[in-house]
């Protein structure tokens, strides 16, 4: 499964299962953040895209909330 | 003239040779001297300048089974004439024919260096098969054509013995091989780009100077049962590598990727990870490459029982201005070592 | 709204004792320039190089080109709301020294700084290699934040072009370019907008609009002549071969062309601001607000271009769709980065509406440039910067590089003349 900033490339490139990511330079976190809150923000990220990957699908999907 | 010919050698099949026709289809390559069956007309064509020294005829169904194996056996009877071109057919709409035109035609341009031609139909398999190492050029879908397309052959194969340089595949009547050349023209960006609006808004024809790709589709893998006993591996096009980039993944254009072993990694931290990547702002995953691989959520994932295990390795190239023919090499080998290594799920993140 | 560009031509650069420009040659004072940009005490190290076109030179790392100008006549100051005063530009008389070019030279991050080769194979890909350029080399003092780095030797180089631009305040110029944008009696002539998004994606990624990041503006109508009067600053080093440099905005190809046209083929109605931003809500947003402003104003047609690759294609391919939905015929301007064999896909992202794209370029193609007899600044950084690559650079200072490294080799402007065919 594919995390990605920018979902139209993910989908124009054919990835099948998709989550979108926070920015291109820290798809997985946010600078602006305090610490702790930026590690919760990446776990929820890392385990939507595990749930992803439990997950039948049968086309492009993207997951949003 | 006293100047030297150019020596070409055509290949056949076996019933355009002459041998026979579904029952010689299993012959092994053989050679003979000088021009056989349309390389007759084709000699002529091509006249005093250049010659045609041998034919390699190879049966057709004996060349579709063992493909590679029959297009190496061409090279180095081919090789002995020492050729300035190779030719093949034209093999209309036959597609096992097809297959050997453009098989053999691709072996001896790759391992002898010269430049090669055939000719087919337009929906011949082959065509898509080879049209991106292989000059093409369209005949018609039988034999019927043969008159017509024998010609056209001729000033191809002219323009290669003379090393003329090859054209648009519109001015030089070849199917197009999809590769992108630079070239200046006399005219700057901006004044056809307002050309071409300008066409557009009036409805007249134009031509655009990049016709939109497709792009190939799979199918969706089948879901991660066990996620509490699965092994998952990180996967990233973000450039993250150890500290120094040791194996000097390009900034740029990358044309490899790198596998590490994060067995007993924790966190990424900056003083042991940076990224490489040239593409986006770096100061954010250098302060925190977790940023961009989620290594730590990993870990506590994996300790916490929601996965089985984060696997040891992982595979880091750098997405930017890196070519989608490179990209999908890199993708085919590390899902091959992934496969190898029993992984269940990869997460892939990219910038 | 009227600018008069007047046009001093330079032929050749000199130092010398004075700041001055005689018979079109610039003359620069080596040490007073040195002077002034070492104000900055943020930079520690101040060198200048002169160099001419056809010489054996090499410049290396490349940052920004920047055309030294002065307002003669009208309000408004150089570059607003970063060197000069806030205020409308666009109006009254600026003389260009036409010819001439400061360029900013030293490494900063590392990757995304260019290459000029001033002769040789390499030299038809810049534009750079036509101008007389005078090479500011700087280095920070040690510990500089990168971010202050980019800001340090962004204002050096506008400080400089404008400190060279004032020789040319009282010299009566050999040509005047005129734009205006007068009405358009001949209404079946098509009302045509140009969309000019700015790269604005962070560190080494930004551009200035009036001294306002990019990244932090909606999508804005702007008159043409602003463009063309130092309203826009790039702060930019993505890779060299299509980032838009200062002296790019300065010289706009496409609004050029336009007003070229404009009366006669066609009814240019404005300019369209818009950013590339690093977040996917930025991107619909502003291709949203830029695409609703193009309908606003009533176009029938628009052209496109873009700055950089890989996720600006998203912008380009969403402003495309989302104005063709209006209606709106239109017209992309991109770079392709096709591989070294050129036989790859060319952009990261497309759409079926983008029916008509002009290419200028495939910037993965290979490029051998022989050594040169000098160089300004050093080579050191060849193998790192985008478009090089491990063992490009050869032992007797030659390389082998992707023309990516070369600065404005591939400008989505389409300012110069390079296209990619399908073969």
């Amino acid at each position: 499964m594919h995390v990605a900033s920018i979902v139209p490339i993910s989908l124009t490139v054919g990835a099948n299962r998709i989550v979108p990511a926070v920015a291109i330079p820290y798809p997985l976190g946010n600078p602006e953040l305090p610490e702790d809150e930026e590690r919760e923000l990446r776990l929820k990220l890392v385990k939507k895209a595990l749930r992803a990957l439990e997950t039948e699908v049968e086309k492009q999907t993207v997951f949003e909330e | 003239m006293a100047e030297k010919k150019y020596r070409v050698v055509h290949y056949l099949n076996q019933f355009y040779a002459g041998i026979g026709g579904e029952e010689k289809a299993d012959i092994p390559p053989l050679i003979k001297e000088g021009a056989v069956g349309p390389g007759r007309p084709l000699q002529q064509a091509l006249g005093e300048e250049g010659e045609i020294v041998a034919t390699v005829v190879c049966g057709d169904s004996y060349f579709a089974e063992n493909i590679e194996a029959a297009a190496e056996s061409v090279v180095e009877p081919v090789s002995r004439y020492k050729p300035d071109v190779f030719v093949a057919g034209p093999a209309f709409n036959a597609g096992r024919y097809g297959i050997a035109c453009g098989a053999s035609c691709s072996a001896v341009s790759k391992k002898l260096g010269i430049p090669v031609i055939t000719a087919m139909y337009k929906e011949n398999p082959a065509l898509e098969l080879y049209r991106k190492e292989v000059y093409i050029i369209p005949s018609a879908d039988s034999v019927r054509g043969m008159a017509e397309v024998i010609p056209r052959m001729a000033s191809f194969v002219r323009k290669l013995g003379l090393r003329q340089e090859v054209g648009l595949p519109e001015a030089d009547g070849y199917f197009p091989r999809g590769i992108r050349v630079n070239q200046f023209v006399g005219r700057t960006g901006a004044e056809r780009a307002v050309d071409m609006l300008l066409s557009k808004l009036r409805g007249e024809p134009f031509q655009t100077e990049y016709p939109m790709p497709t792009f190939e589709r799979v199918p969706p893998s089948p879901v991660v049962k066990e996620l509490h006993s699965a092994t998952i591996a990180l996967v990233t096009s973000g450039g993250i590598v150890p500290l120094g980039n040791p194996d000097r993944i390009e900034a740029a254009s990358a044309s490899k990727f790198a596998e590490y072993n994060i067995a007993g990694v924790h966190d990424l931290t900056p003083d042991a990870y940076q990224t490489c990547h040239g593409g986006y702002d770096p100061v954010y995953a250098n302060n925190d490459p977790d940023r961009v691989l989620p290594l730590d959520a990993m870990r506590a994932l994996e300790k916490d029982g929601t996965i089985g295990k984060l696997y040891d390795h992982y595979y880091v190239t750098v997405g930017n201005a890196t070519s989608i023919a490179n990209a999908q090499k890199f993708g085919e080998v590390i899902a091959e070592k992934l496969k190898a290594a029993d992984v269940d799920g990869v997460i892939l993140t990219s910038t | 709204m009227r600018l008069e560009l007047g046009i001093i031509k330079i032929e050749d650069v000199q130092f010398g004792e004075e700041t001055t420009v005689r018979n079109g040659t610039l003359y620069v004072n080596k040490k007073e320039l040195i002077g002034l940009v070492r104000q900055d005490d943020r930079l520690s190290e101040v060198d200048v190089e002169l160099t001419r076109p056809g010489e054996e030179v090499r410049i290396m790392p490349v940052k920004d080109v920047i055309e030294p100008r002065v307002k003669v006549s009208g309000s408004a100051e150089l570059f607003p709301g970063i060197i000069g005063k806030i205020g409308t530009l666009g109006s009254g008389r600026t003389n260009v020294l036409r010819g001439a070019a400061i360029v900013t030279v030293g490494r900063i991050v590392g990757y995304q700084e260019g290459l000029i080769d001033m002769s040789g194979p390499g030299a038809q890909y810049s534009p750079f290699s036509q101008t007389n350029n005078v090479a500011l080399i700087l280095h920070p003092i040690h510990g500089l934040a990168p971010h202050a780095h980019e800001e340090a030797v962004r204002l050096a180089g506008l400080r400089a072009a404008v400190y060279l631009g004032k020789t040319a305040k009282d010299l009566a110029p050999d040509e005047l370019e005129v734009y205006e944008l007068n009405p358009v009696t001949d209404t079946t002539l098509p009302r045509v907008a140009y969309v000019h998004p700015l790269l604005s994606e962070g560190l080494l990624h930004d551009t200035y609009l009036y001294g306002v990041d990019a990244k932090r503006i909606l999508p804005s109508l702007i008159h043409p002549n602003e463009v063309m009067d130092g309203a826009i600053v790039s702060g930019n080093c993505v890779s060299a071969c299509d980032k838009h440099t200062t002296y790019h905005h300065l010289n706009n190809p496409v609004i050029k062309e336009l007003y070229r046209r404009h009366g006669k083929d066609l009814n240019f109605i404005g300019v369209v601001i818009s950013n590339l931003n690093v977040t996917l809500a930025d991107k619909e947003r502003s291709s949203d607000y830029a695409s609703k402003l193009v309908k606003l104003i009533g176009a029938e047609g628009a052209i496109i271009t873009e700055e950089g690759f890989g996720n600006p294609d998203t912008d380009l391919m969403m402003l495309c769709k989302k104005i063709e939905e209006y209606g709106i015929k239109t017209v992309l301007i991109t770079d392709e980065y096709a591989g070294r064999d050129g036989g790859s896909q060319s952009l990261a992202d497309a759409v079926p509406q983008a029916d008509a794209v002009i290419s200028v370029g495939n910037a993965n193609e290979v490029i051998d440039l022989p050594p040169m007899k000098r160089i300004i600044g050093d080579l050191k950084r060849a193998e790192v910067i985008a478009g090089g690559f491990v063992g490009c650079l050869s032992t007797d200072g030659g390389l082998n590089i992707e023309i990516q490294a070369i600065m404005g080799s591939t400008c989505q402007l389409g300012f110069g003349t390079l296209t990619a065919g399908g073969y």
